[in-house]
């Protein structure tokens, strides 16, 4: 068919169905790696399982669009400084700990009693800075692994000949 | 009895991390040694007849907060989960970096064959 | 408690390493904020570990009690651990300002590098099993890819290599702690350490302690696992290959194969004696293999195994020893050990950092086509040269007085075969080091390398620190102040063995 000699795999694409729907999917799957980091304090997931997923979701984007599409939409030295970030937040909610009253590094300081039987306003929130390392931990292994997978899909080797630095 | 066959599969992957002669089958092989440890981990905690750690409201006696005896003594141990966490993570990253360096030696050599990637010696 | 927070050795590095590949991306002005940033790093850590002397104590992390949480302890051996990675690594640090030059990608290098100083500090500073294991990972892998840093095609091999070797060191470090975890029912060393007080070591621990014995070694770099030094080292950028061959394989492979086998498993005389052979293996024939080279890394490399050799020698005789009840025998030989680990951390990595800036200058590492750059590199030369009358055991100089406790504390103990042995390898030193001199620095100077000339920079600095902190490091076992100070308290948490527990339980 001419519309597949048009979009071989890999080199622009796949086919119009194919990328359609994944872009759909896509913004699902990111919604559920959301989902999944933030009650990561609550039921099984959290940072890293969350993380993984949202990587995912760019990986999926990855295969039905190209990589040059997904770079100009997130490019290599935004995710980069994302994936700092991420370190640097989970490095300040560390911190933090030791300005609070009997302090020390990782203290829970937001920690209520979440066994009482009152009902406060932030139940959710049950878990102190749990979910706050989840958040940032989250960001950190997503944006971790797009780059892993977005570096690692650089060294096709083309017809052309380029050959780009790594890192 | 079934960590035996967890140390069985450790030596599966080791055999074949130490005499294969493909890099890709060499990272196969560590790769296989990783899934034998988590493994090994994850059943050191098991209990059977266990539930899920997960505390719920009919396991908590009094206000103050202490969990009942029943829940400890049967529910699964949480701890080898978080350690199997971290390890599948540190796998990963492993993973990551073995294979950016067979890609990169694929490039440079134009082979995967550790027998002709053998120019330091001596 | 603690004056010092003691996470801050790890957090810091690990901060700035996420910290700085954010500004190196703003230009070449903040290349240089970058460079300066992480050199203060390093040095920052330095006089924190200065300040350190002497103390001791844990730091519970989040404020959870022992059993339930991780702690870190700072006792003598791991202060004195500290000081040595702060020396090295700012050392290091100062060095690569200017070699990385040569390379693109600096930003990546420091966080690396940070990386790896930050894992160091986590295992010396660990008092819980999976922690050192997710710090000794950390460290592993940051090192890994700094190996393979120049891409180029030997360094993939050596990285290749070097990373299965060390992915298998650190599965088999893992198996182990899953069965300590199995055996034991806690993963803190002074937990577990009161149980083996209590209830012996029975057949899945003393397995564990093998698999230990095993994986640690491999780090290490003991005889049978030792098949990836003599490729990585040499490959490494000199810097890395000075971090490598100075700090990683000690706070990595030995400091935490001491911790194992004196606090946490109790002393016995069969892993003294699986030590001592061990460390006699090494040490020959790193020795031996080290004469017949001709390419100056390779042979530095073959070098530090025989060195380490030196080391765990001496850590098998203490073991023995104290097994056997004679503690002051036991103490001289660990003292000997401890101290031959700090001195061979200083020289070697000044070697490495001489034979980089040799190969800055003149582009090879072949000793052959070297020759008589004494008039071309005056400074490398002079430093070079203190680093080989130390590491062979020339009077003055402080390898002399480490491998003079070895030879006495094996006299003493009535190991007269181990002393010749350790004579005898002693010459073999002296005999490589002087084929070091004599190729690379006296003799003819060819025509290709006319034109070179010294290093200048940061370089230098980098050097003669180390190379003065070689002629004074002798003080540190003749002045007694300074011995009761630094060496005596990591001796005494060695030899107080189990007894870790009761200290750090009480605390």
């Amino acid at each position: 068919m001419a519309e597949k000699e048009k979009n071989p795999n890999g080199a622009k694409g796949m086919t119009v169905i194919v990328k359609t729907i994944s872009s759909w999917v896509k913004v699902l799957i990111f919604l559920f790696g959301i989902y999944i980091i933030i009650t990561g304090h609550l039921t099984p997931g959290g940072g890293f399982a969350g993380g993984v997923i949202l990587a995912s979701s760019y990986v999926l984007l990855m295969l039905a669009f190209g990589r040059e599409f997904v770079e100009e939409n997130l490019s290599l030295p935004v995710a980069s400084r994302l994936d700092c970030v991420g370190a640097l937040l989970f490095a300040a909610v560390a911190l933090f700990g030791l300005f609070f009253g009997a302090a020390s590094f990782f203290y829970n300081y937001l920690h209520q009693d979440y066994l009482a039987e009152k009902e406060t306003a932030l139940r959710l929130i049950s878990a102190g800075t749990i979910p706050l390392s989840n958040i940032a931990i989250g960001l950190k292994v997503g944006a971790s692994l797009f780059l892993v997978v977005l570096v690692l899909s650089i060294f096709r080797p083309e017809p052309s000949g380029s050959k780009e630095e790594r890192d | 009895m079934l960590y035996a066959l967890c140390f069985l599969l450790f030596m599966i992957g080791l055999y074949c991390a130490v005499v294969k002669k493909n890099m890709v089958k060499i990272v196969i092989g560590i790769m296989v040694m990783e899934y034998a440890v988590n493994l090994f981990l994850i059943m050191l905690g098991y209990r059977f007849g266990g539930r899920a750690p997960i505390v719920g409201k009919e396991d908590v006696a009094g206000v103050g907060g202490q969990v009942s005896d029943l829940f400890v003594s049967s529910s699964v141990d949480p701890l080898p989960q978080a350690l199997v966490l971290t390890a599948i993570v540190i796998s990963l990253g492993s993973l990551a970096l073995m294979i950016s360096i067979c890609i990169r030696t694929y490039e440079k050599y134009g082979t995967f064959d550790i027998t002709k990637i053998r120019r330091l010696r001596g | 408690m603690m004056r010092i927070p003691l996470p801050l050795f790890i957090a810091i590095p690990l901060v700035m390493a996420f910290l700085l590949p954010v500004f190196s991306g703003l230009g070449r002005k903040g290349k240089a904020v970058a460079t300066v940033l992480a050199n203060m790093t390093t040095i920052s850590l330095l006089v924190l570990a200065v300040a350190c002397i002497g103390q001791s104590g844990i730091y519970k992390i989040g404020k959870w009690p022992i059993p339930l949480g991780i702690n870190l302890v700072l006792d003598g051996l791991s202060s004195l651990m500290l000081l040595a990675i702060g020396v090295v690594s700012s050392a290091a640090m100062l060095f690569s300002a200017r070699y990385m030059e040569q390379y693109t990608a600096k930003a990546k290098y420091f966080c690396l590098f940070l990386l790896m100083v930050a894992g160091m500090n986590g295992v010396v500073l660990s008092g819980d099993i999976f922690n050192l294991f997710v710090f000794l990972e950390i460290a592993s892998l940051a090192s890994y890819a700094l190996v393979g840093f120049g891409c180029e095609h030997e360094e993939l091999e050596a990285s290749f290599k070097y990373m299965v070797l060390g992915s298998i060191g650190s599965l088999f470090v893992l198996f182990a702690v899953a069965l300590v975890y199995g055996n034991t029912g806690s993963l803190n060393m002074a937990a577990i350490s009161d149980t083996i007080k209590n209830s012996g070591v029975n057949a899945g621990l003393a397995f564990a302690l093998c698999l230990f014995i095993a994986g640690f070694g491999l780090k290490a770099a003991l005889v049978p696992f030792d098949a990836w030094l003599p490729d990585a080292h040499p490959s490494a950028p000199a810097p890395i290959s000075a971090m490598l061959s100075g700090i990683l394989i000690k706070a990595l492979g030995i400091y935490a194969l001491t911790r194992m086998v004196f606090n946490v498993f109790g002393v016995s005389i069969q892993i003294g004696w699986v030590l001592v052979v061990l460390g006699m293996l090494s040490m020959i024939a790193g020795a031996f293999l080290a004469i017949g080279q001709w390419d100056f890394k390779r042979l530095l490399a073959y070098s530090s195994i025989s060195q380490i050799g030196y080391v765990v020698l001496g850590i098998g005789l203490g073991c023995t020893l104290l097994a056997r009840g004679e503690i002051a025998y036991a103490s001289l030989a660990i003292l000997g050990a401890v101290f031959h680990l700090v001195n061979h951390a200083v020289y070697k990595s000044l070697l490495f950092l001489t034979s980089g800036s040799v190969q800055m200058s003149t582009g090879t590492r072949q000793m052959r086509e070297m020759g008589g750059l004494a008039e071309k590199m005056p400074v490398t030369r002079a430093t070079c040269t203190v680093a080989s009358a130390s590491i062979a055991g020339v009077p003055p100089f402080s390898g002399f007085w480490s491998k003079l406790i070895l030879v006495i504390a094996a006299v003493q103990a009535e190991f007269y075969w181990v002393a010749a042995i350790i004579v005898f390898v002693s010459l073999c030193t002296l005999i490589m080091y002087l084929k070091v001199q004599r190729y690379v620095f006296l003799g003819e100077l060819p025509e290709n390398l006319q034109q070179v000339e010294e290093n200048k920079g940061s370089m230098l600095v980098a050097m003669v620190f180390l190379a003065c902190l070689c002629v004074l490091m002798g003080l540190l076992v003749i002045v007694p102040s300074l011995k009761a100070s630094i060496l005596e308290p990591a001796v005494n948490a060695l030899t107080d063995g189990l007894g870790y527990s009761a200290k750090i339980l009480s605390m």
